[in-house]
């Protein structure tokens, strides 16, 4: 087993790992960290996808690699913007919750493929 | 088939389409919220300008406009495409965001004297996002570029959900965002698996490249889930109507007009121009499926609503899921393809002009009245006939009656699927409208009594003269000629397999 | 099994293990502690996939930045009462089995992913000498496509202009709360004093190098950035006020002299976003610095939040 066919499974469990986790918590600081994993996950991908690309004398393929750095860049904007609108929340109404007033049932979004 | 990245005559102004918001954005950041408004503003004839030398240029040329960034090719570099529908839609944006900003300057504009005030700096440059990560929706040509674009429209999208400040748009802000990043980074996951099959995001290479692959099959599913959630299909809905229906009126009719619209191109993109050369399992019907569910659901949950914004947040809901009655309807190469592809494309163009209307003219009536809840209307259509013309307008294109841009959508989408003999498509179209027609005439009907009804203070009336004239465009639309169908049709992928389910 | 497999089979092992730690962790803090770890390790299998310039990225921002802005998320926000019901076991069962199907879809994807794969690196070589670059990812980057990133940047700008509008309307041009505590650690504060140029030099030497070498602006200006808020959390300097103009013009720098450079395209090379051939790699080197000096200034304004406190006059 190559060291991308490892990783591969991995990334996959990974997604797998960090998707439950994002339907299931209730806190929203728990959602995000499970944002954060899997969107380690899917970068993941894009690594295994970078390595095979490996040709003759070049050990990557360099574009699934520049791509991920763009995607870690803007997960962690992506956090920074959820943490702030989480702080103001608690701020306002001393609990966060993603249910607004408490009319909408709160349901993770279980979805269809 | 075309060289790939060959640019075209007119190309770079694909490039300009894009890079106009985005230096406004920059402009506007380091000169503070005053400048941002004239920017903002200022930006919007020129852009206006852009899309129609865009639209120009495609239907001169009959084909679509290319332009090869750094003259570099794909698939190393990134091509931006338009096509008809592409340079349709980028008239659209460039007509309906200085609409809504021009709405909005009553709420957001810079007080003379004053230092800059947090909700200008934030809502004239948000607003500059929202029309740059469109641009780039509508002509990229490379999946990982739309990936971006689909990044900066939530960034901006967010914010502006929550840009009033009270404490339940904050709650709905955080779950738009959340849904949001679902949906990215699924799209995301697709596209890494596209590239580790064919070694290239190009569309027009991917296409070319397509074949049967279990990384296909995948990736068609996953980024399908992601571009979903960000459309607010059912039953991924939920995040919709707390965040349009709290959002201030003119961030409403942009994020219920254009912004879900912007992730349900890209699942166009995908389908209909990546994707097209694979036997499609039945997807379609799926898709069918959930939008005929959309329609129904977001309806009747219409019907219940007390508080207008809310019922048009559903009522978006709904009527976005008659827009994925374009995939079984759409695709394929049949008789009825063409009806379908047209009907759909019309539906988004309608519903984005008739939706934005309606929440504009919200705004205008929760101004005067002071609230919002349909059932102490009574009376206010004597009070404000401009505002709830305006309302009746878009509502009749909502409920599809002719004459009216919906109308036209419908009568094309219920074409197709008699021709092609898929009577549950059409059953949904007519129960779909007769629910509209309930909750448009819930909205209407405690207005027109004749009772006396206290205003605060009069409709403004530059927000009754835009209301308005977006509900005229979305009438006007029910009168397109066949000339604009078959710009619609310029570039559209002439699809290699015939499905039917 | 070969030793690099082993060596394999356990980081993959203890990454999962990790990641199962942050999302069964019962406290916030023990889960971004866990996810912080995870982060450092995930760099290791970067190493393994031979992409050293992402290792460098995902330790700098994925892992510690991302940490520092998770820890100090669930500091301010401290102790709240339970926010909903806990999920039922319908949902869990569902999200369970939802969660391990896409899992299996992806496995199965990655595991049938065509040989030999389609590989984009001889074309990227090949254009590589036209760059004056050595490092083939800098070159995607900023190069090939440099329109992604700098469309990433804006985003980056957004994304600030987002945060500092959640703020009230009473704060606004305001600065963001401190980083540190009010009495700082003796400690932290001699250690700030003497890594932080340590580290300024080591970020400017990574920004240089990341042309021919692993490195480049991003890292760089990680972890410059990562310097300045270790000088901030020892208070020995305060976040600026969100009104300050050099602070706007050094957010926008990054963004806008790569947009300028892309503007002028067509004058020096006839595309938008083309460089003057024979002059590539200096226009690089001048647009990766101005990139250096936003992404330093962006990362820990995006940590430090809205502004909290009235502006003085």
């Amino acid at each position: 087993m190559s060291a991308s066919t490892i990783a591969g499974l991995t990334a996959a469990v990974l997604v797998g790992l960090g998707l439950y986790a994002l339907i299931v918590n209730t806190d929203p600081l728990k959602k995000l960290l499970a944002f954060n994993l899997l969107g380690s996950g899917v970068f993941l991908v894009f690594g295994i996808v970078a390595r095979r690309g490996a040709v003759g004398a070049f050990p990557f393929d360099p574009i699934p690699q520049a791509m991920v750095i763009t995607g870690i860049v803007v997960a962690f904007a992506a956090s920074a913007l959820a943490v702030a609108l989480m702080l103001r929340l608690a701020k306002e109404s001393g609990r966060i919750t993603l249910d607004p007033e408490g009319e909408t049932k709160l349901d993770n979004g279980a979805e269809d493929a | 088939m075309t060289a790939a990245g060959a640019t075209t005559q007119g190309g770079a102004l694909l490039m300009l389409a894009i890079l106009l918001p985005v230096a406004g954005i920059l402009v506007s950041f380091a000169f503070g919220g005053r400048a941002a408004e004239r920017i903002a503003l200022g930006s919007a004839p020129v852009a206006l300008v852009i899309a129609l030398a865009v639209l120009a240029e495609v239907v001169r040329a009959e084909r679509p406009i290319v332009y090869t960034v750094a003259a570099l090719s794909p698939p190393l570099g990134i091509a931006l495409r338009a096509d008809g529908v592409s340079a349709v839609m980028l008239l659209a944006s460039a007509l309906i965001v200085p609409a809504a900003g021009l709405y909005a300057r009553a709420g957001f504009a810079s007080r003379p004297g004053e230092g800059e005030s947090r909700k200008a700096f934030t809502f004239w440059i948000l607003l500059q996002g929202i029309s740059a990560a469109l641009a780039i929706i509508f002509v990229s040509g490379d999946l990982f570029n739309l990936y971006v674009a689909l990044e900066l429209l939530t960034f901006a999208a967010v914010p502006l959900a929550c840009v009033e400040g009270r404490a339940e748009t904050f709650a709905a802000a955080l779950r738009y965002l959340l849904f949001a990043l679902f949906g990215s980074i699924f799209y995301l996951l697709g596209a890494a698996l596209l590239y580790g099959a064919f070694g290239t995001l190009d569309i027009a290479l991917l296409a070319e490249r397509m074949r049967s692959l279990p990384a296909v099959t995948a990736a068609a599913a996953l980024m399908t889930a992601g571009l979903l959630a960000k459309t607010a299909l059912f039953p991924l809905h939920l995040w919709l109507p707390p965040a349009h229906a709290n959002a201030p009126a003119p961030a409403s009719a942009i994020l219920s007009g254009l912004v879900v619209k912007g992730s349900f191109f890209l699942t166009l993109r995908l389908w209909f121009y990546v994707l097209p050369a694979l036997p499609v399992f039945g997807f379609d019907a799926i898709l069918g499926a959930l939008g005929s569910a959309a329609v129904v659901f977001g309806s009747v949950l219409a019907l219940r609503q007390p508080r207008l914004k809310l019922l048009i947040a559903y009522s978006t809901i709904a009527q976005i899921g008659y827009l994925f009655l374009i995939f079984p309807l759409g695709s394929g190469l049949h008789a009825w393809t063409a009806d379908g592809w047209n009907g759909g494309l019309m539906q988004v163009l309608a519903h984005a002009f008739a939706k934005a209307a309606m929440f504009l003219a919200a705004g205008l009536l929760y101004e005067s009245l002071g609230h919002d809840k349909i059932a102490k209307f009574s009376g206010a259509a004597r009070a404000m006939p401009v505002t709830f013309l305006a309302l009746g307008l878009g509502g009749l294109s909502l409920v599809g009656l002719p004459p009216s841009g919906g109308f036209a959508a419908k009568w094309l989408l219920l074409r197709a699927s008699v021709a092609s003999g898929q009577w549950l498509w059409a059953l949904v179209l007519l129960v779909g409208g007769l629910l509209a027609a309930g909750y448009v005439y819930r909205i209407l009907a405690p207005a027109l009594s004749s009772d006396p009804v206290a205003l605060k203070a009069p409709p403004r009336r530059t927000g009754e003269v835009i209301a308005l004239t977006l509900a005229v465009v979305a009438v006007a639309l029910g009168f397109a000629p066949d000339s604009f169908f078959q710009v619609l049709d310029i570039g559209r992928p002439v699809l290699l397999t015939a499905v039917s389910p | 099994m070969t030793l690099f497999e082993a060596l394999d089979f356990s980081l993959a092992a203890i990454v999962l293990g990790l990641a199962a730690r942050t999302i069964s962790a019962r406290r916030v803090f023990g889960a971004v502690v866990a996810y912080v770890a995870y982060g450092l390790l995930l760099a290791i299998v970067w190493v393994r996939l031979y992409a050293p310039d992402v290792a460098l990225t995902e330790a700098a921002i994925g892992s510690g930045v991302t940490g520092v802005l998770l820890i100090s998320a669930s500091t301010r926000l401290g102790p709240l009462p339970a926010p909903d019901a806990p999920p039922g076991a319908a949902l869990k069962a569902g999200a369970a089995a939802l969660s391990a199907l896409v899992a299996g879809i992806v496995a199965a994807a990655v595991l049938y992913l065509p040989d030999p794969a389609p590989s984009l690196a001889p074309e990227a070589d090949a254009h590589l000498a036209e760059t004056g670059l050595g490092n083939a990812v800098t070159a995607v980057l900023i190069a090939y496509r440099s329109f992604d990133t700098m469309l990433e940047k804006v985003v980056l700008v957004l994304a600030v202009a987002g945060v500092w509008s959640v703020a009230p309307d009473r704060f606004w041009g305001g600065a963001p709360a401190p980083l540190g505590p009010a009495a700082p650690d003796a400690a932290l504060v001699f250690l700030a004093r003497v890594i932080a140029p340590i580290g300024a030099v080591i970020g400017v030497q990574m920004f240089w190098v990341g042309a021919d070498e692993p490195g480049g602006a991003f890292q760089g200006g990680a972890i410059l950035a990562a310097m300045w808020m270790i000088v901030m959390m020892a208070r020995l300097t305060e976040p600026p006020r969100i009104s300050s103009g050099w602070l706007r013009l050094a957010l926008i720098a990054g963004p806008g002299v790569f947009l300028l450079a892309g503007l002028a395209g067509p004058v020096m090379a006839g595309s938008f976003f083309a460089f003057p051939p024979g002059f590539t790699k200096p226009v690089i080197l001048f647009i990766e610095a101005f990139m250096v000096l936003s992404i330093a200034v962006t990362l820990p304004l995006l940590v430090a939040g809205p502004p909290n406190r009235e502006a003085r006059r």
